[in-house]
């Protein structure tokens, strides 16, 4: 038998942020979807280089109320989120559940206002490439809003009902920093799609 | 812990160990599996079934062409097999070998005990498999896709594509995109976060590192093919308009999107490769390889300069001169990281007491021929030789020698070399060198002939050519080829069904190799480690004294892993892993049929919305909270360190 060990009974059953592999699943999800998110707004730039007008023909450019609206819900909800990170952080499960109640409530008003976007872009996916592109960067985004409510959701619901093991502190907290690359993410596609045809 | 003992205890606990740590038998358990020898067993010979089938593709092409104005097959059901046959072996085989490469071996490599997102590794094997049988149910209901592999528009449009062929190769690419990008991940957590105390990232065996090279370029380079074809799908289905030029979109369009996925898939192919290669070149040599830091390197720089290449499969379309002048230089460049490469594996064979064994001898068959790949590599990288060449037998002969030498040849090297830690059993050496030199043969004939044919003007892509063209000899000199390189293959089938039955035990270090996949039975136990070792040198098995620390205080009766920091991998904290699960098949299956349906009706959007959110919700959801060990709410202390506290003094002994 080896007389030489390294005894790690005493470590801790679990760690936040970059030294958890929740987060390096979640950094590599970003990676992915992030690189989707450039080329999907690479796609709408290569289109927009080769038109002669943008928008084209008669079109005019997305109406700004429903999608600032929602630019100004998805940035406030960086504070709940932030709050259930902190919570999560401090294993404070009340602080959890109430926060992540509260960022659920941003998610859905965010997805409500959203139903009002996709009419205010003044333009259908089949009508030229202008609205295939535009229709596809609101969509993806869309996409990735309501999975990630649905996924806080189904985590507020275990960390409500339980049983709550000491580890899923660390999803709290992970689940977190997702929410804040949708958040990220809009900030560019809001630009492109209701600022850029205006200015540029 | 530190206390002396007995034997009996020992063996207690191995016991205990591996019972935690089994998958479940039987015939529902085995949809059950999440130990990733076991998928990456299945992952392996799955993959490599497919080869087998787009094998048999390419042999039908081939008795088509071997003579002029043949009949064998006609124009339609060619473009189906020329399709097939290469979507396959890109899609079904080549990427997923090598990942599967990548599952079993890099947790052994890094001394884990499993790998990281077991479950999420299930999943990902299902989802291949299930692309791929939906790709030959398609094929074999004479739906198969005919646009070729890279289905280019207008001709992959509705309008010139109406039947649903187009349709089924575009979600094809989804499932094996998600497939692969899932592995990528669980990849590079692995090598970051599991690898056993001592192991620091400079001492991250070659293979792991190309594993892990790999794995990002797969997460940059595939969402372009998933946006693109799911564009494609749209135009079709709902009449956006991507690549619809009447209606302001762009046909090219679609080639940048593909290349840029596609030109880096021929790096996830072969990166992996240098890395067999390496591994191999050092074994055989009997010392580390040789400027270990510089391939490490390279195979990065290579890995970047793989993402400004793609407009060098698009010369033909009528760029801007400075564009393409750009993409020649870049595609010139590359050859520097590869050369060093190369460099090295010679320094290491020059340097070291080199031995041919069976896997050195497809190592040598890989220089051959990848370099004389890489020769013409240059040659239509330069564009006014590319616009001779484009579309010709000569490209194909080029990306034959590059691919079959770059991932083909190293990974039956691989197969040889690690067969036996798989199964226990070696490979036989008499039928290892039969196959190797009638598949180099066979090889050679059937692709070398192919460089003059394209010099000639045949082109790709056609079904027969007339008499008059002067082409039948070589053409015949070629199909001959393909009959010495399925004899090839046939021998090595024989030989792995052969050393299953009546192998020699192979032993835990049958090569006496210095990496840790060998310091483990074979094949090695659930656990993968009963004693998980600490390591101090790049090849422990070689430079590190025998009394190496091993790591003790990890649970026997949860799952319970070891996760260390990046850079040095000192001990961070403990994790308990999932158990088996049937919830990634079930997930798989609703996956499945979402994207089927989402061919025909953009309505599959809504109808599956419910079956995968249960699905998912399953896996998730806690079976046994609390009976396993992990303490459940309320606790008054947490045992969770705060983010960025460092560890107690005394929490490692």
């Amino acid at each position: 038998m080896n007389a030489r060990v390294l005894d790690v009974s005493q470590l801790p059953p679990g760690a936040f942020g970059h030294r958890s592999l929740m987060w390096w699943g979640t950094f590599g999800l970003v990676l992915i979807e992030g690189t989707a998110f450039a080329l999907a707004i690479g796609i709408y730039l290569y289109l927009w280089s080769h038109a002669p007008e943008w928008p084209p023909g008669h079109t005019a450019p997305p109406r700004l109320l429903w999608g600032t609206l929602n630019t100004v819900i998805l940035l406030a909800s960086a504070i709940p989120n932030q709050l259930t990170k902190k919570a999560a952080e401090r294993v404070d499960l009340r602080g959890s559940q109430r926060w992540l109640l509260v960022s659920l409530a941003f998610g859905v008003a965010f997805n409500v206002v959203r139903v009002f976007e996709f009419p205010a872009l003044n333009v259908k996916w089949n009508q030229d490439a202008y609205g295939s592109i535009v229709w596809l960067l609101l969509g993806l985004h869309t996409t990735h809003i309501v999975t990630d409510v649905i996924d806080s959701a189904v985590l507020a619901v275990l960390m409500l009902v339980g049983p709550i093991e000491e580890r899923r502190f660390v999803d709290v907290a992970e689940n977190s920093v997702y929410w804040y690359f949708v958040v990220l993410t809009w900030l560019p596609i809001y630009a492109l799609l209701y600022w850029a045809p205006r200015i540029l | 812990m530190n206390d002396v003992r007995i034997e009996g205890d020992q063996y207690n606990d191995a016991l205990r160990l591996k019972r935690t740590w089994a998958d479940p038998t039987g015939v529902v358990g085995w949809f059950r599996h999440i130990d990733h020898k076991s998928i990456g067993r299945r992952y392996l010979l799955t993959a490599f079934i497919f080869f087998l089938l787009a094998g048999m593709l390419a042999a039908l092409m081939r008795i088509q062409l071997a003579r002029p104005d043949n009949t064998f097959l006609g124009p339609d059901l060619y473009n189906q097999i020329f399709t097939m046959h290469g979507t396959t072996m890109m899609f079904l085989f080549a990427v997923p070998v090598m990942q599967a490469l990548g599952v079993y071996f890099v947790p052994l490599m890094v001394g884990a005990r499993s790998i990281a997102f077991p479950r999420l590794v299930a999943f990902s094997y299902w989802m291949f498999l299930f692309g791929g049988i939906f790709l030959f149910v398609a094929f074999f209901l004479n739906a198969g896709p005919d646009v070729g592999w890279f289905s280019y528009p207008p001709l992959a449009e509705q309008l010139y594509a109406p039947t649903k062929r187009a349709d089924i190769w575009a979600q094809l690419i989804t499932f094996t995109e998600v497939a692969a990008l899932a592995i990528a991940v669980a990849i590079i957590t692995t090598a970051f976060k599991l690898r056993t105390p001592g192991m620091s990232l400079s001492r991250m065996p070659v293979f792991v590192w190309a594993q892990v090279v790999t794995s990002f370029m797969v997460i940059f380079a595939m969402p372009a093919i998933m946006v693109a074809s799911t564009a494609l799908i749209l135009d079709r289905l709902v009449t956006t308009h991507f690549f619809d030029v009447e209606h302001g979109g762009d046909a090219p369009l679609w080639q940048h999107l593909f290349w840029f996925f596609a030109h880096p898939e021929v790096y996830i192919i072969f990166i992996p490769g240098t890395g067999l290669v390496s591994t191999i070149v050092s074994v055989s040599s009997r010392r580390p390889v040789f400027g270990y830091l510089a391939i490490v390197v390279s195979l990065a720089a290579t890995a970047f300069m793989g993402f400004s290449l793609w407009v060098h499969h698009m010369f033909a379309t009528g760029l801007p001169h400075l564009g393409e002048g750009f993409f020649t230089a870049a595609s010139m460049m590359i050859a520097i990281p590869t050369g060093t490469q190369v460099f090295c594996w010679i320094a290491t064979m020059w340097s070291g007491r080199l031995k041919i064994t069976v896997p050195m001898l497809w190592v040598l068959g890989f220089f051959f021929i990848f370099i004389i790949g890489g020769m013409t590599g240059v040659m239509v990288g330069a564009v006014p030789f590319d616009l001779q060449a484009h579309d010709t037998f000569f490209v194909v002969a080029h990306f034959h020698y590059v691919l079959i030498g770059g991932a083909v040849f190293p990974l039956f090297a691989g197969l040889y070399h690690w067969m036996p830690k798989i199964t226990g059993r070696m490979l036989s050496e008499r039928l290892g060198t039969a196959s190797f030199w009638l598949f180099f043969i066979g090889f050679n004939l059937t692709f070398f002939p192919m460089h003059i044919l394209g010099f000639e003007g045949m082109p790709r892509r056609v079904y027969t050519y007339p008499a008059e063209t002067g082409w039948g000899t070589l053409n015949l000199i070629a199909s001959g080829g393909a009959v010495f390189l399925t004899f090839g293959v046939i021998v090595f089938l024989i030989d792995a069904i052969r050393s299953l039955r009546v192998g020699v035990a192979a032993g835990d270090n049958p090569w006496e190799a210095g990496t840790l996949e060998w310091a483990t039975s074979s094949p090695p136990p659930p656990c993968n480690f009963v004693d998980p070792v600490t390591v101090a040198s790049g090849e422990p098995l070689w430079e590190d004294p025998a009394d190496r620390p091993i790591v003790v205080g990890l649970r026997n009766d949860v799952r319970d892993v070891l996760v260390t920091y990046v850079t040095d991998a000192s001990p961070d904290h403990r994790i308990e892993f999932p158990e088996p699960s049937v919830w990634p098949l079930l997930t798989a299956i609703a996956t499945s049929a979402f994207f089927i349906d989402s061919i025909f009706t953009p309505w599959a959007v809504v109808y599956f919305a419910l079956p995968l959110f249960v699905a998912m919700t399953g896996w998730f959801w806690p079976k046994h909270p609390g009976e396993t060990g992990t303490r459940v709410w309320p606790f008054r202390s947490r045992m969770l360190p705060k983010p960025n506290e460092p560890l107690p003094a005394g929490a490692v002994r």
